[in-house]
């Protein structure tokens, strides 16, 4: 597979969307929709439910299942009322003390009039500097595309892991061709030299792990079930303030070595 | 300071000027043609005399109108980008960017005072690709948030960006979290931080520490969004209104609390710092 196939592999419309992953692992979920100042924004799944036996607040970007779905969700691209709704339900995870699982598949936040005229920088901004200050431990997942701010902003964790063919990028190969090559046809290119993978993660301390996924995505569901299980116990043991510490750290070190 | 780094500018025209005073470099306003002798621009803080518009203007520059005279200290200075992806052309392109700004990287971080007012400060140099930010503008910030927490300084800077450095890939990306990270950790030790927002600040940098500030104050016709005017108009096929992502639109629209003239920027900066430094007016 070469790097472009990689990422049409990401964008496949076989992968398992946000809902199923909640589906498989979350019990007694109860989805709560908008964000209280303006939409409710399809694209951000959000809600509660329970993980094993802990009680745990979810988010997810939802790309949608067949083509009314993705329409209604943005094809997975939230507006600022997607990140104003996650933000709200991070507030809520820090007052009730609950762990945030967040399933990230999205080629980045919406871009549109609309968009720039409801602040979406400022919306992403501030999603991250919340999940920034959180006392709760945050886990995240790219189950398809990670694109961008958009991904970012769910993806500010204590934990992140890939999937095997998965995609994690600043800037679509789409886009890097045209800004950078000034040629839309070199997206084999841009996608070599953006480095996406899961791997290439991985060797950058990006993410902590890569998840199988199986022919039939049949490993997929399960192993993000374990990796989010086996996180959540070793973060019993820490307090708040630890957890807090160890996500600034986790960050602190991303993008070389200064000294 | 002001006449040194303006004579980097490749786009001004300026062969042997120390020679050759006759030939004195001409710089024309954007937006109502005038042209005007660059010493004379520089010395009126770059604004154009006919019109008022505020000329984009170099980070050095921006130290000298802004902080009290001498009292810059700059941090990081040795920080600069080591290409960690190996991306084809980014290093040539990092030369070119040396050259052109005469700065090791996008933004000049450092400690200094206003009116007395102690402060932390930084500025991000457009000629320096735009602004973008890589690991190191990342890692420049954030110690310079980190510093200022320990010596319990607010934070004045100055935001311009074309948002994160696609040629460092996910390491920029990375960064918003980063210095995000930093941003509030200062904040939460109850510390002040004033943004001003300068034409353009975009993408990742406006959808992070930019738009963090307690305070967001912005130039007049400063170009404020994530996307930018040129990829919506790509997207969604659509031409844009006049003025749309401006300062002005975004004042109107919720997300800049003040307009401010280059001219009274400091004064304010002065008044904003003594008003959260705790003594009586």
């Amino acid at each position: 597979m070469n790097a472009y196939q990689r990422v049409l592999a990401a964008r496949s419309n076989q992968r398992p969307d946000a809902m199923r992953y909640i589906n498989f692992m979350i019990s007694d979920f109860v989805e709560l929709h908008g964000d209280r100042r303006f939409a409710d924004d399809a694209a951000m799944v959000a809600g509660l439910g329970y993980f094993g036996n802990r009680c745990v607040t979810v988010l997810g970007l939802e790309k949608g299942v067949d083509t009314p779905d993705r329409l209604k969700r943005n094809f997975g691209s939230a507006q600022p009322e997607g990140y104003r709704k996650s933000l709200w339900h991070l507030r809520q995870a820090e007052k009730f003390s609950r762990p945030v699982l967040c399933f990230i598949d999205t080629a980045g936040a919406a871009c549109g009039v609309g968009a720039e005229e409801r602040g979406q920088g400022q919306a992403i901004a501030e999603n991250l500097w919340e999940m920034m200050g959180l006392k709760v431990p945050v886990l995240s997942v790219i189950i398809g595309e990670g694109g961008s701010g958009g991904a970012l902003a769910l993806a500010a964790a204590n934990r992140v892991w890939m999937l095997e063919n998965a995609v994690y990028s600043v800037l679509s190969p789409e886009g890097a061709a045209s800004i950078i090559y000034k040629d839309a046809g070199k997206v084999l290119q841009a996608s070599e030299a953006l480095r996406m993978s899961a791997q290439d993660m991985l060797s950058f301390g990006v993410i902590e792990g890569i998840l199988p996924e199986g022919k039939d995505f049949e490993l997929a569901l399960p192993a993000v079930r374990d990796a989010f299980d086996e996180a959540l116990k070793s973060f019993e043991r820490l307090t708040g303030e630890d957890i807090r510490r160890q996500r600034y750290e986790r960050f602190r070190g991303l993008g070389g070595d200064w000294t | 300071m002001i006449e040194k780094s303006l004579f980097r500018d490749p786009n001004l025209r300026l062969e042997g000027q120390e020679d050759a005073p006759e030939k004195v470099p001409v710089s024309t306003c954007p937006r109502c043609r005038k042209n005007q002798e660059l010493p004379a621009l520089a010395q009126g803080l770059f604004l154009c005399p006919r019109c008022g518009y505020h000329f984009k203007i170099n980070a050095r520059d921006r130290i000298g109108m802004t902080l009290d005279e001498g009292s810059f200290r700059e941090m990081g200075k040795r920080i600069a980008s080591k290409d960690p992806l190996s991306f084809p052309g980014y290093k040539e392109k990092l030369e070119q960017a040396r050259g052109q700004s005469g700065e090791h990287e996008a933004v000049i971080t450092g400690a200094g005072s206003i009116f007395g007012q102690p402060c932390a400060f930084f500025a991000m140099e457009y000629q320096f690709m735009m602004g973008s930010m890589g690991a190191a503008v990342g890692e420049k910030l954030t110690r310079l948030f980190e510093r200022a927490l320990e010596r319990r300084l607010p934070v004045v800077g100055y935001p311009l960006s074309g948002g994160a450095r696609v040629q460092e890939g996910i390491h920029s990306l990375m960064q918003m979290a980063k210095v995000s990270g930093a941003v509030r950790r200062h904040a939460d030790s109850g510390l002040l931080y004033i943004a001003v927002l300068c034409d353009a600040t975009t993408g990742g940098v406006a959808a992070s520490f930019a738009l963090q500030a307690d305070i967001i104050l912005a130039e007049p016709g400063a170009l404020v969004g994530f996307a930018g005017p040129r990829v919506i108009e790509q997207t969604t096929r659509q031409k844009l209104p006049e003025g749309f992502q401006r300062a002005e639109f975004q004042m109107e629209k919720g997300f800049v609390g003040k307009i401010v003239r280059r001219r009274e920027q400091r004064e304010l900066l002065g008044l904003l710092l003594r008003m959260h430094a705790g003594g009586p007016a």
